[in-house]
């Protein structure tokens, strides 16, 4: 059996948008109710199995978003958190703003997918403001969320354009909430955050976990059982 | 006197707008955006205002009209960032308007305790965040809550689709967002709508939200597209 190749970070193949999303898309549970923030989050609506029953709730008040209607097809009054178009399932259901917050607030929520400037250690969230003075800060749902839902798990590129870690010891930008995000999904890794610490339980293929540990500040951990992270192509 | 609140004339429906009042304005995205009644306020000439609205504005009409025009001193928002929103970007740039930004559950129940006579309230929500720098954090069964008031308009401006003499109104799809709380929450709300239908025609079942929180309704130009 041949040795499996192994390449420096700069020469594997990272996960498109698309099979980012489409990778913690597979991770989402039948029955639970789902908050999917702007941005990564939001592609995921696409991948959740067809034979799956997830429901999609937007902070704008809709339990059952489906997927962007065809062209020429949009309903200028439906519309989801994103304020993209979007079409209803069978079974949704439209209520006002504060119950849709309620909802969130509440602890009715099972699960928010949510972007991330940073994630740290310890699993707090920073995705609201990079604190630039020249830009009104907008928070929009994010702390509900971050607060409320049950489970948080973010969706990131690893590193910033500049090649920075955005997994961190500590968060550099200002919090979202703290301590609440258990599932870091990348474009080279998934990781679990847990009481020891982060867990990597896949990785991309080719990549060693000494060179993921270079773009990822806090000390990384190999899962037991740990696997090639290889959507398909999406 | 048979109780009537459909006003013909939009100006004329928002008459007791005072400088300095504070105007809650629904819609979320492009979805329940009052813009008609929106441009009306412009025309009505009220200044020095308070806004209360998820977003900022976008594009050269309805609340980017009202920005531009130089009648808002704040806007309390969740988020102003958006495609197309320059105009906001420029005043905030220059120090010429006041942002005050809340976690969106947060305003939204700010407005509901305030229709419903509720003071103020804990929430977990921005707790450890900048966003709860200088308020009353309280510990309940070992977890922080921050205690957030309630958030009152002198006038509420929103969208329904349909709405009887009466003031009942019913929404379409993600048209509803902030109305309905927003209604409670103002001293004087006017509603703009796209079709009046005769009492009992929206079933009692149906109605979203009761004649009791809406003073005026006024017409949606239906004609009309908006660069928002």
């Amino acid at each position: 059996m041949a040795v499996q190749e192994v390449f420096t970070l700069d020469q594997v193949q990272k996960l498109s948008r698309n099979q980012l999303s489409w990778r913690a898309a597979q991770e989402i549970d039948e029955g639970l109710y789902v908050n999917l923030g702007i941005g990564l989050p939001t592609l995921c609506t696409n991948f959740i199995p067809a034979d799956r029953e997830v429901v999609l709730h937007s902070e704008n008040g809709i339990l059952g978003a489906g997927p962007n209607p065809p062209k020429g097809e949009e309903d200028r009054d439906l519309i989801n958190a994103s304020k993209e178009y979007i079409t209803l399932v069978k079974g949704a259901s439209v209520f006002v703003h504060s119950d849709a917050f309620a909802m969130i607030r509440g602890g009715h929520i099972d699960l928010a997918l949510l972007g991330a400037f940073e994630v740290s250690a310890g699993g707090d969230l920073a995705n609201w403001t990079t604190g630039d003075p020249k830009f009104p800060p907008g928070v929009g749902g994010a702390m509900d969320l971050a607060a409320g839902a049950k489970a948080v798990w973010a969706l990131t590129q690893h590193v910033t354009k500049s090649g920075a870690p955005k997994i961190v010891n500590t968060c550099s930008y200002p919090l979202t909430s703290a301590g609440v995000v258990t599932k870091i999904f990348t474009d080279l890794a998934v990781i679990d955050v847990t009481d020891n610490g982060l867990l990597v339980r896949e990785m991309v293929a080719g990549l060693s976990l000494d060179d993921l540990q270079t773009v990822t500040e806090p000390k990384l951990t190999a899962a037991n059982d740990l696997k090639v992270l290889a959507p398909p192509a999406v | 006197m048979a109780i009537n609140k459909i006003a013909d004339d939009m100006v004329a429906a928002l008459e007791g707008t005072k400088d300095g009042a504070t105007v809650l304005v629904g819609g979320f995205g492009n979805a329940g955006l009052p813009n008609d009644l929106i441009h009306a306020l412009i025309d009505q000439g009220a200044t020095d205002l308070t806004v209360v609205a998820n977003n900022a504005g976008s594009g050269t009409e309805g609340l980017a009209a009202l920005f531009a025009a130089g009648r808002v001193r704040k806007i309390i928002c969740s988020y102003p960032r958006a495609q197309r929103c320059d105009i906001f970007d420029a005043l905030y740039k220059a120090d010429k308007v006041e942002l005050e930004l809340n976690p969106q559950g947060t305003l939204s129940e700010r407005m509901r305790a305030a229709g419903a006579g509720i003071p103020g309230f804990y929430t977990a929500t921005g707790i450890g965040t900048e966003l709860a720098d200088g308020k009353e954090i309280r510990n309940f069964d070992g977890r922080d809550y921050v205690f957030e008031t309630a958030l009152k308009g002198d006038l509420a401006l929103i969208a329904a689709y349909k709405g009887d003499r009466w003031g009942n109104l019913l929404y379409k799809r993600s048209q509803r967002n902030f109305g309905p709380v927003m209604a409670a929450a103002a001293t004087v709300t006017v509603a703009q709508i796209r079709q009046q239908v005769e009492l009992g025609d929206i079933d009692p079942d149906d109605v979203h939200t009761p004649g009791i929180y809406v003073d005026k309704l006024v017409f949606e130009d239906l004609e009309r597209e908006w660069d928002v």
